[in-house]
């Protein structure tokens, strides 16, 4: 679905990214782990068309994505829920739901998603008019992934949706991504929290200042030794 | 004490004379602060233009009466229409290629698109002073007992009200309006969202600007003298006006605009030895504002969750 091939971004004179090459496959849980400044949320921003790239292609369903803006590639199906849920603070709960279908002209459909999106976060409902920017950061983390699927998106990016986030939610937000996937959508997944990034994703990459270190499917890093001292916090036996 | 002499001395009358006069110039600063605070919350800068916008639909209005002779509610549509373009324009020309440049370019772009709007009137309409045409009965003096009334002075708070509601309404209740205030909190991810940025900056400059310019018809009328520097007063105390009710906050640049003209009149009205003074004021309150609310009445605290 998604194909990222020798991708270079650059910030300045830095290379953030020094050539990397990704699959997403369809209807699948692809995620990326790495420490802080490995290039994760480059990668996302790149593909969302928030960076340009020096060299290489990002092919999406075949198409190029490369020099499209934005506005653009969220109308192929990719979305983005970005790092520190940057959700509106100043628009109401249901308006950052609306603006999530900004380009969606279907007014039955959008409020059907809306509804579902409420069953998915009950508590989003109850704080339907309030300021998103009053939410606490749990709740903004459930209005970023519903505003993400209020586009609906073939692939849906997330950038950290656990960052900061009490273990209890955590394991919510969790729960609600892998029903996401189940319910068609693929997911490319950025994370700090390995333990929990590996045990949802059907394949994994291992970021490491800016280029891929390894890769397997989720239970094969879970498994790996060198992962386990790294990234799981446990020692080498 | 002096102060209670001067309201003891003052009659019912003069009083409500200085209420209209009041309020009608409060009404006309808050509709030229709206175009600066809307412009501030989108783009987090000064549009020094602004002030010559308002110079600029002064002058459309003069030479659509004057010289080309259309009815003069045609031409405050076709001035409204005008200025709109005409802001639209400077942002296209001035701002939009610097989108990615540093905040001080485009705020110096901003004087430079200011300076070239004053000398370009001077050039092409010269310095004197035009005489902005008499329009019928809005320019006639209404007497009610003792009290003499311009009859363009009930109707600009009218007016005024008018614009603002359709504008809360615009930016509250519509798609359009909802994308306004997501740029202004945060236009990547309004992008990610699908919402055009350019358009939304384009609209935003086109309401500011049409707002400008009915403030600026209603400027006309009520002082007549044009000059290609009409604005620069005008639109300093309206900016500060912004700035005393929240720079951003529609509301807040409404009340500021209130604040300034009332206290401008108020102050002539009672203590007409500090008239020459009346410029002043505005700068006084600003650094009132300045000293003891920084963010100005309506302004927010930025607060950041982590």
């Amino acid at each position: 679905m998604l194909k990222v091939r020798d991708l270079v971004v650059a910030y300045g004179g830095i290379e953030a990214l020094k050539g990397i090459s990704i699959d997403v496959p369809e209807g699948q849980i692809v995620t990326l782990i790495g420490a802080n400044g490995a290039g994760k949320s480059t990668l996302l921003r790149t593909i969302m068309g928030l960076e340009k790239p020096r060299s290489g292609s990002v092919e999406y369903n075949e198409e190029n994505l490369k020099g499209l803006n934005s506005q653009h590639i969220v109308t192929r199906g990719i979305t983005l829920v970005p790092e520190g849920r940057r959700v509106f603070p100043n628009l109401t709960v249901l308006e950052n739901l609306r603006i999530g279908a900004y380009l969606r002209k279907d007014e039955d459909g959008i409020l059907k998603d809306i509804q579902r999106i409420y069953e998915l976060f009950p508590r989003l409902e109850e704080r339907n008019w309030q300021m998103a920017g009053t939410l606490s950061g749990g709740e903004q983390q459930m209005l970023a992934l519903g505003r993400a699927l209020m586009c609906r998106p073939k692939l849906i990016m997330m950038d950290e949706p656990s960052l900061g986030l009490a273990p209890l939610v955590i394991k919510e937000i969790f729960n609600i991504i892998r029903r996401i996937n189940e319910s068609g959508t693929t997911v490319l997944l950025v994370e700090q929290n390995a333990n929990m990034a590996l045990k949802v994703a059907h394949h994994a990459y291992v970021l490491e200042t800016g280029r891929i270190k390894m890769e397997g499917s989720g239970r094969e890093l879970l498994e790996n030794e060198e992962i386990k001292e790294a990234y799981l916090g446990k020692k080498k036996k | 004490m002096e102060l209670f002499q001067a309201i003891a001395n003052m009659t019912a009358a003069s009083f409500a004379q200085h209420m209209v006069n009041g309020i009608s110039l409060g009404s006309l600063y808050a509709l030229i602060a709206i175009g600066y605070t809307m412009v501030y919350g989108i783009l987090l800068m000064i549009n020094f233009a602004h002030a010559d916008i308002v110079m600029m639909a002064c002058y459309f209005a003069f030479f659509g009466i004057t010289a080309f002779h259309i009815p003069w509610y045609l031409t405050f549509i076709g001035t409204i229409i005008a200025t709109a373009l005409l802001g639209v324009t400077i942002e296209r020309s001035a701002y939009r290629p610097l989108r990615d440049a540093p905040k001080n370019s485009v705020l110096i772009s901003a004087i430079g698109a200011s300076f070239l709007l004053e000398n370009l009137a001077n050039y092409i309409f010269s310095g004197r002073p035009m005489n902005f045409p008499e329009i019928p009965f809005l320019s006639s003096i209404i007497t009610v007992g003792s009290i003499k009334i311009q009859a363009i002075c009930l109707f600009i708070p009218v007016v005024t009200v008018i614009c603002l509601c359709i504008l809360l309404h615009i930016v509250n209740h519509t798609k359009t309006g909802m994308a306004m205030r997501a740029v202004s909190k945060d236009y990547e991810i309004a992008r990610v969202m699908g919402v055009n940025i350019d358009n939304i900056i384009s609209i935003t400059f086109a309401i500011g600007s049409a707002l400008a310019a009915v403030g600026a018809i209603m400027w006309g009328i009520r002082y007549p003298g044009i000059t290609p520097y009409l604005g620069v007063m005008p639109g300093l105390k309206c900016f500060i006006a912004a700035v005393v009710g929240g720079i951003g906050n529609i509301k807040g640049a409404v009340i500021g605009g209130f604040i300034l003209g009332m206290g401008e009149i108020l102050i002539v009205a009672f203590f007409p030895q500090f008239s020459g003074y009346r410029d002043a004021f505005a700068f006084i309150v600003l650094i009132l504002i300045l000293f003891y609310k920084p963010t100005g009445l309506l302004g927010e605290k930025t607060t950041e969750k982590v």
